[in-house]
C-alpha cells in the first residue's frame, strides 16, 4: 500500500489473497460461531482424556499399546474437524443439490450392514469391517442425510416464497424418505439409532412449520409402533433385558442389570470432584462394560466428579444453545429445519446417553456426541457442526 | 413474500423453536439434577460400593499370644508347621484352572487328587465339604502336616508349583508341660463365624476376620482380645475379573499379647494325676448304701493361693486333649466331646460343676449360729439323732458324742448340733407363720458369696443356689403344677414327696432348715466358691475374685498390665470367731473326721486346716468334698458319686500338699523337693525382646503303681 498511489487497487478487488480473505471484517472465519467451535472441540479433548483413561489398561481391546485408542480418537477427531471445515466450505446450500446422491449413498451403506458385509457387535449388526482395525457406522451418517434431505424437501416450496407452510404432500414425501432407512436399521436392529432419528424427523417437522395434525399424528404413531415393537417380538431378548433392567436395576446386579449397576457405582463414587484422571477404581478395574463408547460418560462422572460431569453437560448446553441461536436467527426455512434437526439429534442422543448412565433412561448403543471413541460417531458430529456454521455464515443478511 | 415478517420468519416456526429448545433445556436440567442426586446426595454410598467392588483383603493372621504358667512355662503357644497353601487367584489364571499342578501337588504330598482338588474350591450351598468357605483371594491350606522334605521338593520345583507355597505357619499347640493338661482352664480355639463377625462390627468392637480362630472357653475365651492380636491385611485392588492392579493400604500385623497365669504347670499336673487317681481309686470301693462300687463319674481340684484369691492349679475330670481342635476339630472328636453319650469333658467342673456342699457347709452354719447370738464355747448336745414332730434326723452314722462345743462339733462334724441350732433360730423367726424372719443361716450364706458368681477370670462360672424363702416361693411357683399332679395319689415315696411339697412346698418347713444347716437338701455350691470361702477364713475373711491371669504382658515386653486381685466380700465374723473356726479346722485335720487322712504331716511348722463333707444326692451316690487351707493354700476337692469326703477326696489333696511343701508320707519336710512352699510372687522375666525366660520342667513323673497302698479303711465323717 503506497500513499503516493492514491489509490489502492488491492482493496477494491475482489481477488483477496486467502489470508486477507480469512481476517477480513466479514470473513467465514469472523463469522463462525466460535463459541460453539470451542465447546465442542472442549467436549472432543475431554473426550480423548477420558477415551485414553478407560482403554489404558484393557488390554484385551487395546492389543497391549495403552495409546491405541487414545491416538485413533485424535485422528477421528483430526478427520471430523477436517470434515467440518469442508462442510463449512461447500456450505448447506451448495449441498442442497447434492442431497439426494449423499442420501442414496447413506442408504445404500445402511442396506449394506444387513449384507454379509455388516459386522455383529452386542447383538446390533450396525458396522461395515474397512479393515485394518476401521469401521463404519453407517447409521450415524443417515442422522445427517435424513436431516438434509427432509429439510430439503421440506423447505423447498416454502423458501421459493410458493407456500407459507409444507403441504400434506410434502410432508408424506418427507416421511417416506426418513422411513426407508429408519426401517432399515430397525431391522439390524439398532434400537438406539431408531429413537434418535425418529426425534429427528419429529423436530424436523417440528420446525418445517407443518401442521400441527401431523405431528399429533406421528407422536400417536410412535406410541403404537413402540407397542408393535413390544407385540411383533422385533425386539432381541439383550434389548427387553435392557429395558428391564431399566425398570429395575437391582434385577440380577451380575448379569442383566450389571451394566446399569455398574455405571451408576462409578459415577455415584466420583462425588464433587472425582477421583481424579487415571485414578478411578470403577475405571481402572474395568468395572464398567463398553466405558470408552457407551458409557463414556462413566469415567467423567468417576474420575472428574460432579464438576467435570456437569462441565460435560454444560458444555453439550453451551453446543445446543448456539445451534437453537443459529436456527432462530437464520431466516431461510431450510437452515432452520436443517438446524433443528441436528439439535433434536444432539439433545435427543446426549439425554439418551447420559440419562442411561445415571439411570433415568433404559441402556441403548448410542455415543455420547464428540466425546465417545468411536469415528462414523465423530465424523457424523463434526459434519453437523460444520453444517450449523455453514448456516451462521451463510444466512441471508437481510430478507 | 409479502405475508411474511420482517424477519422472514414465520411465526408458528418461530413458536416452535422456542418449544424444541425449551425441551432440550429440560433435558439438560434433569441430568443435571440427576447427576447432582447420584454423585452429591448419595456419593458416599456408591464411594462403598466402588470399594467393595475393587478391593480384595490378604489377611496375615497375627500371632496368638502365649498363655505362660506362673514361672514362664508355655502352657500355650504356637508351633511352627509346614503348611502347604494354594493360591485360588494363581490357578484360576492358568488354561486348565490349575489341575496340574494340583495333581503333581497331591503327588508330592501322597494325597488322593480329587481330595486335594475338592480343598481348593469355593464353598456354596450345593458343594458338600471338603471346600474353602474362606476369601477367594486367601491362600487355601492343602496340609499343615507337611514334611520337611516334601515342603522343599515344592519350593525347589518352584516352576512346577506355581500358586503353591510351602510355609512354616503358626499354629496353636497346648504343650502340656510336665504332664499337665489344664485343658478347661485353657479352653480353645475354633475358626470365627459369619454370625459373629457381623455382631463384632455391630458392637463397634475391633473387627473379626474370616481366618480368625476366636477363643471358645476358658483363657482363650477370656483373654481373647488380648491374645489374638490384630491380622495384618494387605489390601489389593483388583479389576472385574479378580485380577490384581495394584496395592492399596495395608495394615501390619500386631501379634498378640501374653497371659501370665498364676497356674503353676508342675502342681497342675500333679493336682490332675492326683484326681485321676482318686477317681479310679473310688471306683474300686463299695458303696454300702446301693451295693455297687461308687461311680466316681466327675470330679474337680481347685489349688488356690489363700491370701490372693489366685488359682495356682485347676482340675476336672472328665478331661480331654485340648490339641484336638487345633487345625479344626474331626467330626469323630467332636462327637466324642459334646455328644449326648459323652461325659462332658469340655466342662470345667470346678466353677460350672455344682452340688450340695454336705459337712464342708458347716464353717458357713457356725458362723451363722455365732451371729444369731449363740456362743461358740457354749456346749450342745451332740446326740445321737433328733426329732422334729415325727421327723427323725439322724446323725452321721448315728453316733452322739453328748455336748460339745460349735468347735468340737465341726471337727467330728456332729450333725444334730447343727439340726437343733437350725430349728430353734427357724421357730424364733416365726416357725411355719413367719414374721419378720432374720434367717442367719440363709443371710450368713449368702454374705459367704454362695448363689453368686465368684467372679473367677473364667466364663460360664455358675451360681450356685442358696435355697432361701425366695428361692423356695419362686421354685413352688414354677413347679407346683407338676408336683400337685403327680402326688395326687401319694404311694411311694417320690410322690409323697411330690404331694408335700405341693402342698407346702412354699414355706421354709422346720426340715428344709434343718437339712439345710448340715449343706444338705436344695443348697448348691460349686468347688471354686467353696475354696474362696475356705481361702477367706485361712487370710483373715476377705473373699477373693479368684484370678488365673496375672498379667497380660505386650508382645515387646515393654508394658505388663498385672491384674491385681480384687475382693467381692468380707466373711461376717470377728477375729475371735474366726481364730475359733482356724483352731476347730485345725482340729479337724489333727483328731477330726480328716486327721487319719493328715497322719505324720509337720502340722507345727505347716498348719493344716481341713473340713470334709459327704454330701446325700436324691437318687445318686454321695459326694465327696474336702476343703484344707494353710496359711498359704487352700486345696478345695470333689468327688461327685465319689464316697465320704475323706475317704474319696484325702489322699490326693494330701499329696498335692506334699508336692507343694516338700513333705513326704512320713512328714519329713525335704525344702528341696517344695515344688512351691510358698506362693510365687514374681512375675517370669519378660526380655525386651519379647520372650519370656520360662522355667525348668522336668517331663512328668512316671505313673504311680496302681492302687494306693496307704488307702485304709473309711472312718467316719
Amino acid at each position: 500500500m503506497s500513499a503516493t498511489d492514491g489509490y489502492n487497487v488491492r482493496r477494491y478487488t475482489p481477488e483477496r489473497s486467502t489470508w486477507g480473505r480469512l481476517t477480513a471484517r466479514d470473513s467465514v472465519v469472523r463469522r463462525l460461531d466460535w463459541v460453539m467451535l470451542l465447546a465442542a472441540l472442549a467436549l472432543s479433548g475431554i473426550g480423548t482424556l477420558l477415551v485414553y483413561s478407560a482403554t489404558r489398561n484393557r488390554t484385551e481391546l487395546n492389543q497391549g499399546d495403552p495409546y491405541y485408542f487414545l491416538l485413533r480418537n485424535i485422528l477421528n477427531t483430526g478427520i471430523g474437524l477436517g470434515l467440518a471445515v469442508a462442510a463449512v466450505w461447500v456450505g448447506h446450500r451448495a449441498l442442497r443439490g447434492g442431497v439426494p446422491i449423499l442420501y442414496a449413498i447413506s442408504v445404500l451403506l445402511t442396506a449394506a450392514v444387513l449384507t454379509p458385509l455388516g459386522a455383529t457387535i452386542n447383538g446390533a449388526r450396525s458396522w461395515i469391517q474397512l479393515g485394518a482395525g476401521f469401521s463404519i457406522q453407517p447409521s450415524e451418517f443417515t442422522k445427517i442425510t435424513i436431516t438434509l434431505g427432509m429439510a430439503m424437501l421440506l423447505a423447498a416450496k416454502v423458501d421459493a416464497g410458493d407456500r407459507q407452510h409444507p403441504d400434506h404432500r410434502t410432508v408424506v414425501e418427507a416421511l417416506g424418505l426418513a422411513a426407508l432407512p429408519i426401517v432399515i436399521i430397525l431391522l439390524m436392529p439398532d434400537l438406539g439409532s431408531v429413537m434418535v432419528l425418529v426425534v429427528i424427523v419429529l423436530a424436523v417437522l417440528l420446525a418445517s412449520g407443518a401442521s400441527h395434525r401431523w405431528i399429533a399424528g406421528l407422536l400417536g404413531a410412535g406410541v403404537l409402533g413402540c407397542v408393535l415393537i413390544w407385540q411383533l417380538g422385533v425386539l432381541d431378548e439383550y434389548q427387553i433385558n435392557r429395558f428391564a433392567a431399566f425398570a429395575n436395576p437391582a434385577l440380577d446386579p451380575s448379569g442383566v442389570g450389571y451394566n446399569t449397576n455398574q455405571a451408576r457405582i462409578a459415577i455415584g463414587s466420583g462425588g464433587l470432584t472425582g477421583s481424579g484422571l487415571f485414578h478411578g477404581s470403577q475405571t481402572t478395574g474395568q468395572f464398567v462394560p463398553e466405558q470408552q463408547t457407551d458409557f463414556i460418560f462413566t469415567v467423567a462422572g468417576e474420575e472428574l466428579g460432579f464438576v467435570g460431569a456437569g462441565a460435560i453437560v454444560f458444555l453439550v448446553g453451551v453446543v445446543l444453545w448456539r445451534a437453537c441461536r443459529i436456527a432462530r436467527e437464520t431466516t431461510e426455512l431450510y437452515g432452520t429445519v436443517v438446524a433443528a434437526g441436528i439439535i433434536a439429534w444432539f439433545a435427543f442422543q446426549s439425554f439418551e446417553n447420559i440419562g442411561m448412565t445415571l439411570g433415568i433412561m433404559p441402556v441403548t448403543g448410542l455415543p455420547l456426541p464428540f466425546v465417545s471413541y468411536g469415528g462414523s460417531s465423530m465424523f457424523a458430529a463434526w459434519i453437523a457442526i460444520g453444517l450449523l456454521q455453514s448456516i451462521k455464515v451463510q444466512r441471508p443478511v437481510s430478507a | 413474500m409479502s405475508n411474511l415478517p420482517e424477519t422472514g420468519r414465520d411465526s408458528r416456526v418461530t413458536i416452535r423453536l422456542v418449544v424444541i429448545q425449551i425441551l432440550v433445556f429440560s433435558l439438560l436440567l434433569t441430568l443435571g439434577g440427576r447427576l447432582w442426586y447420584l454423585q452429591i446426595r448419595n456419593g458416599d454410598q456408591y464411594t462403598a460400593e466402588a470399594a467393595d467392588n475393587h478391593i480384595q483383603q490378604v489377611v496375615a493372621p497375627a500371632t496368638r499370644g502365649s498363655i505362660l504358667d506362673a514361672r514362664g512355662i508355655p502352657l500355650a503357644d504356637n508351633e511352627t508347621r509346614l503348611v502347604v497353601s494354594a493360591s485360588r487367584t494363581d490357578l484360576m489364571k492358568m488354561k486348565d484352572r490349575g489341575k496340574a499342578v494340583l495333581t503333581r501337588l497331591a503327588g508330592v504330598l501322597g494325597l488322593p487328587a480329587d481330595e486335594v482338588a475338592a480343598k481348593v474350591r469355593l464353598c456354596d450351598a450345593k458343594t458338600p465339604k471338603p471346600c474353602w468357605a474362606g476369601s477367594p483371594y486367601q491362600p487355601i491350606p492343602i496340609t499343615d502336616e507337611a514334611t520337611t522334605q516334601q515342603a522343599l521338593q515344592i519350593r525347589e520345583r518352584a516352576e512346577d508349583f506355581p500358586g503353591i507355597t510351602a510355609e512354616p505357619t503358626a499354629v496353636r499347640r497346648y504343650a502340656g508341660p510336665g504332664g499337665s493338661n489344664t485343658a478347661q482352664v485353657l479352653g480353645y480355639l475354633s475358626p470365627v463365624s459369619d454370625d459373629e463377625i457381623i455382631k463384632a462390627k455391630a458392637a463397634g468392637r475391633p473387627p473379626l476376620l474370616r481366618s480368625d480362630q476366636v477363643g471358645r472357653s476358658g483363657l482363650e475365651r477370656q483373654y481373647d482380645a488380648e491374645l489374638r492380636g490384630k491380622a495384618g491385611v494387605t489390601r489389593y485392588e483388583v479389576d472385574n475379573l479378580g485380577r490384581v492392579i495394584g496395592k492399596a493400604k495395608s495394615d501390619k500385623a500386631v501379634p498378640g499379647a501374653n497371659v501370665i497365669t498364676s497356674i503353676d504347670a508342675r502342681v497342675q499336673a500333679i493336682a490332675e494325676r492326683e484326681l485321676d487317681q482318686a477317681m479310679k481309686d473310688a471306683r474300686k470301693e463299695l458303696d454300702k448304701n446301693t451295693g455297687v462300687n461308687y461311680k466316681a463319674d466327675a470330679g474337680a481340684v481347685v489349688v488356690m493361693e489363700s491370701r490372693t484369691g489366685r488359682v495356682v492349679a485347676m482340675a476336672s475330670n472328665p478331661t480331654y486333649d485340648p490339641n484336638a481342635w487345633v487345625g479344626g476339630i474331626s467330626a469323630k472328636d467332636y462327637q466324642q466331646l459334646t455328644g449326648k453319650d459323652s461325659d462332658y469333658p469340655l466342662l470345667n467342673r470346678a466353677i460350672q460343676g455344682q452340688a450340695a456342699p454336705g459337712s464342708v457347709f458347716k464353717v458357713i452354719s457356725a458362723t451363722a449360729a455365732v451371729n444369731a447370738g449363740y456362743s461358740f464355747t457354749d456346749n450342745y448336745n451332740c446326740s445321737s439323732s433328733y426329732s422334729i414332730g415325727n421327723q427323725v434326723f439322724k446323725n452321721f452314722e448315728s453316733k452322739g458324742y453328748g455336748p460339745i462345743n460349735l468347735g468340737r462339733a465341726l471337727e467330728v462334724s456332729c450333725d444334730t448340733v447343727f439340726y437343733d441350732l437350725a430349728y430353734r433360730q427357724w421357730q424364733k423367726d416365726g416357725g411355719n407363720n413367719p414374721k419378720h424372719p432374720k434367717d442367719w443361716f440363709y443371710r450368713t450364706a449368702h454374705q459367704f458369696g454362695l448363689g453368686k458368681e465368684t467372679g473367677i477370670d473364667l466364663p460360664n462360672e455358675v451360681k450356685g443356689r442358696v435355697p432361701d424363702r425366695e428361692w423356695k416361693k419362686r421354685y413352688w411357683e414354677a413347679n407346683k403344677d407338676t408336683w400337685c399332679k403327680q402326688g395326687g395319689n401319694a404311694e411311694d415315696y417320690a410322690a409323697k414327696i411330690a404331694k408335700e411339697n405341693c402342698e407346702s412346698g412354699m414355706r421354709m418347713r422346720a426340715g428344709d432348715s434343718v437339712n439345710y444347716s448340715i449343706g444338705q437338701g436344695d443348697t448348691l455350691v460349686t468347688p471354686v466358691q467353696m475354696a474362696t470361702i475356705y481361702a477367706a477364713i485361712s487370710n483373715g475373711g476377705t473373699l477373693y475374685n479368684p484370678t488365673v491371669g496375672k498379667a497380660v504382658a505386650s508382645p515387646d515386653g515393654k508394658t505388663v498390665r498385672e491384674i491385681r486381685p480384687t475382693a467381692h466380700g468380707k466373711l461376717p465374723f470377728d477375729t475371735r470367731t474366726r481364730n475359733q473356726l482356724d483352731a476347730a479346722l485345725a482340729g479337724v485335720a489333727t483328731q477330726g473326721s480328716a486327721a487319719w487322712r493328715f497322719e505324720g504331716w509337720p502340722q507345727k511348722e505347716i498348719p493344716m486346716h481341713a473340713k470334709t463333707g459327704t454330701a446325700e444326692v436324691y437318687g445318686k451316690q454321695t459326694t465327696s468334698w474336702f476343703a484344707t487351707y494353710t496359711q498359704d493354700y487352700t486345696i478345695v476337692m470333689t468327688i461327685s458319686q465319689g464316697g465320704t469326703g475323706s475317704g474319696a477326696s484325702g489322699p490326693a489333696v494330701r499329696k498335692i500338699y506334699n508336692g507343694l511343701y516338700g513333705v513326704d508320707d512320713k512328714g519329713k519336710i525335704d525344702p528341696k523337693k517344695a515344688l512351691l512352699p510358698h506362693p510365687q510372687e514374681k512375675l517370669p522375666t519378660i526380655e525386651k525382646d519379647g520372650t519370656i525366660e520360662a522355667q525348668k520342667i522336668d517331663p512328668p513323673a512316671p505313673k504311680p503303681k496302681e492302687s494306693d497302698a496307704a488307702r485304709k479303711e473309711e472312718k467316719d465323717e
